[in-house]
């Protein structure tokens, strides 16, 4: 890890460049769990993206002190600890929503992308530049939460954050908010979200060729 | 220079795609027929619309994927008419529009088109359907003839798999309620026999998967002759499983996803919460494919010696 970054590009990183859902595939378990609604992709995204900027910040400032070989227990305990906050305070002040979360609020202690922000970036840069890289990666995840919950409610349910938008007439496809519904969408806008990463990265290799 | 990997047989001979999906379409005349003349115009309309939808589709990606455009070669054609075939008479004309476009577009192109899709285009496309809207797709109505109202005010009643009562003569010439292509037995059965003669099909999925039916619904305590000719038995095994693409390439490979798609309906049939379970099947079965093609010929080698000597000595 180069020393050179700048806040942006490393809180830019997580939202496109390296979207912890559509580049890095990670965190699939609660993404095709949860998103059945919109407002479900939010609630998990900024549980995530709390756990995540917190982890990173405190992990980073501990990293000349945790022994290697002890790192991921270490790395645990403290994402524990933040988690479990994350879950108090939604039982207290957001009953619904912690209802509908269910066991995955608990099961964010086991998600890959905040063990992974943990071992690849927050173990090896600055507290401050651990934070930016959590808050980008927790708002890329907490973006493809809401956009997959989005189009899962539109599609299974007729209506976006409970707005119903199609119309009492609108006869919803049930198959998208069950299970199989739920890996077929993220197929799709991983493939669409790849493709377009590409078609601009091309864009931008033959803006650069021209200039040179 | 690309070099093309393939699987054996590598020998060509005259028979196009195109000539094979004609002799499907051809073959499929029979149902489509008696299945538009028992329900009369709202068939005629559902198959219309998921046949052009399906081409359609099809056009629209190959031309905005800028791919050669193939429709000429009917396999577009093709799994619309199954598609519309499976569906029940009463359904809304617009669940044949997303069926086929989910079976063109998401099953058939995105995995890479004809040749490559890993289920069956129409077979997945039912069971979306299905999963969907359930009451659309369940809601059968009887055939009417053309004698009395046509269609939607047809008298609903539950497929034979609930009902499990229907005179034998009625089962064979269609006057059953169903989807549109499997009421008539005999149309099924002429159908297969075209496919047959032209050499299209091999018996071997066809018989040993009605076979399997039989049996295991004769072992579970049903009534085998039951089993096989009410619902969807035996339009699935002629023109479902017998999908060239997703069905497994040795005789070997062929008679056991046959013989286990009979076992899987039938538990699906007996023990499931579903009435009719040829759709899962032919699916589980279809997902298995590429396992068994990749299996079974070592087993074949090891089994039937003389033909493991044979193709020694050629070698």
């Amino acid at each position: 890890m180069s020393e050179n970054k700048s806040m942006g590009q490393v809180f830019f990183n997580g939202i496109i460049p390296e979207n912890p859902t559509f580049r890095l595939v990670l965190g699939t378990c609660p993404t095709l769990a949860v998103t059945t609604s919109a407002i479900n992709g939010v609630g998990m995204g900024a549980a995530a993206t709390f756990v995540l900027v917190c982890s990173n910040l405190v992990i980073s400032l501990l990293r000349n002190f945790i022994p290697n070989k002890v790192r991921i227990p270490a790395f645990i305990v403290i994402i524990c600890t933040f988690v479990t906050m994350v879950q108090m305070l939604m039982q207290a002040y957001l009953p619904s929503l912690y209802e509908s979360l269910g066991i995955f609020i608990p099961l964010i202690v086991v998600n890959c992308i905040i063990l992974a922000r943990a071992e690849a970036f927050a173990s090896k840069n600055t507290p401050i530049l651990s934070a930016a890289d959590g808050l980008g990666m927790g708002l890329g995840f907490t973006l493809a939460l809401t956009l997959m919950g989005s189009i899962r409610e539109l599609i299974g349910s007729g209506s976006v954050f409970g707005l119903n938008v199609l119309g009492a007439g609108y006869q919803p496809m049930l198959l998208i908010v069950l299970a199989s519904g739920g890996f077929l969408t993220y197929g799709l806008l991983l493939g669409l979200f790849n493709l377009a990463v590409r078609k601009l990265e091309e864009k931008r290799a033959r803006k650069e060729a021209e200039e040179a | 220079m690309s070099l093309r990997l393939s699987t054996a047989p590598h020998v060509h001979n005259p028979v196009t795609t195109q000539r094979l999906m004609i002799c499907v379409i051809i073959a499929l005349l029979p149902c489509t027929a008696v299945g538009i003349y028992a329900f009369g115009l709202p068939a005629l309309i559902l198959v219309a619309v998921s046949c052009v939808s399906a081409v359609v589709f099809e056009l629209l990606w190959q031309v905005i994927a800028h791919q050669e455009v193939r429709i000429k070669d009917c396999s577009a054609l093709v799994t619309g008419l199954i598609l519309g075939l499976n569906l029940p008479a009463a359904a809304p004309w617009w669940v044949a529009v997303i069926g086929s476009g989910f079976a063109i577009l998401i099953v058939k192109q995105l995995f890479g088109g004809l040749g490559d899709n890993f289920l069956n285009p129409a077979m997945a496309a039912r069971a979306v359907l299905l999963a969907s809207w359930p009451v659309h797709m369940t809601h059968y109505v009887a055939p009417t003839f053309f004698a009395g109202t046509l269609g939607f005010d047809a008298v609903s009643t539950a497929t034979l798999l609930v009902t499990k009562s229907a005179a034998l003569q009625d089962l064979f010439l269609g006057n059953i309620p169903g989807t549109i292509g499997e009421v008539s037995k005999i149309a099924i059965l002429a159908g297969f026999l075209f496919l047959l003669v032209t050499k299209t099909v091999s018996w071997r999925i066809p018989v040993v998967m009605v076979g399997s039916v039989a049996l295991f619904s004769w072992a579970f305590g049903g009534d085998p002759l039951m089993a096989v000719l009410s619902g969807g038995v035996l339009f699935g095994a002629v023109f479902m499983a017998t999908d060239y693409v997703t069905s497994p390439m040795t005789p070997w490979g062929q008679v056991i996803y046959a013989f286990m798609i009979g076992l899987i309906v039938t538990l699906i049939r007996q023990f499931g919460s579903y009435p009719e379970g040829v759709t899962y099947g032919i699916l589980l079965m279809n997902i298995c494919t590429p396992l068994i093609d990749r299996f079974l010929p070592r087993h074949i080698y090891g089994h039937v010696k003389t033909e493991g000597k044979k193709e020694a000595k050629q070698a």
